[in-house]
């Protein structure tokens, strides 16, 4: 099996194009249901659980590796408000940093992933920041 | 449950130290992880086809960390009310696999009190039913 090349420096600051995300009652209650998550409104899709932006999945243009080679490491999401029902959501996710450790793993990159997403009229409403290992 | 379970609690119990309750949630099945990986999109194969997981030197599949995330986010609901989430941060730290049941725990690292709103710094967990911790993490809610 052929790998892609190891991520380079180059990447940092490479972004998305800014993907336009309608929040879906059906999709919050389906995210819910998977979880078993029992927050009332969560159930009823007023409301979407704290983690729902790991949905609004993106691609940045250059950025690819083999899935099976990636660990999350870490993730972290900020609020504004809570996502709803019916929010068009305007998001983009670009490349923040990519840097090499050595680890007990052997060499490892790090990549971290900076995601934020604006309401309609560009009033932020949440933000991202993921943490993948490439061994 | 019905929450938030912390809105009515006075001051003297959301100190710096104090331990919340517990949310514990039900085992984790190869089920729940097809339906996450539809709901989600996440699609790695790593937590839905046992073969692809052993290609990689795993013993089958395990689960996402989001999904663990997931229950704290629940967790943070369940404490303060969905619209009272600020901020959730974790560290993926061990594997979770089916038959596993997780536990979200929690004490408070921080209060704050601004306007009437009380903002908590909250260190927050998942642990195993090992008592092994799986996401450690650390989180903000305003409680009213």
């Amino acid at each position: 099996m052929d790998h892609p090349p190891a991520l380079s420096s180059d990447l940092i600051g490479r972004e998305s194009d800014v993907v336009l995300f309608e929040v879906e009652r059906g999709a919050i209650r389906k995210f819910a249901d998977a979880v078993q998550d029992q927050t009332p409104a969560c159930v009823r899709g007023d409301i979407a659980p704290p983690t729902f932006p790991t949905t609004f999945r993106m691609t940045i243009p250059g950025l690819t590796f083999d899935l099976a080679r990636v660990l999350h490491g870490a993730q972290e999401y900020r609020y504004e408000r809570p996502i709803r029902a019916g929010d068009l959501l305007r998001c983009r996710v670009r490349v923040a940093d990519v840097y090499r450790r050595h680890g007990s793993l052997g060499e490892m990159t790090f990549l971290i992933l900076a995601m934020e997403g604006t309401d309609e009229s560009g009033g932020p409403v949440f933000t991202g920041t993921t943490t993948a290992i490439l061994r | 449950m019905i929450g938030p379970v912390l809105a009515t609690r006075p001051d003297a119990e959301l100190d710096s130290g104090s331990v919340l309750p517990d949310l514990r949630k039900p085992p984790i099945t190869k089920l729940q992880l097809v339906k996450y990986a539809g709901a989600s999109g996440d699609y790695n194969l790593i937590h839905t086809d046992d073969k692809t997981a052993r290609t990689v030197g795993l013993e089958g599949v395990i689960a996402h960390g989001m999904l663990s995330m997931a229950f704290l986010g629940e967790y943070l609901c369940w404490l303060a009310g969905p619209e009272s989430v600020r901020r959730l941060a974790v560290r993926f730290v061990a594997m979770v696999r089916p038959g596993d049941t997780l536990t979200c725990r929690g004490r408070v690292k921080e209060r704050s009190t601004n306007d009437a709103v009380r903002r908590l710094r909250l260190e927050v967990w998942t642990e195993n039913q090992r008592a092994e911790r799986v996401t450690v993490g650390e989180a903000e809610v305003d409680i009213k």
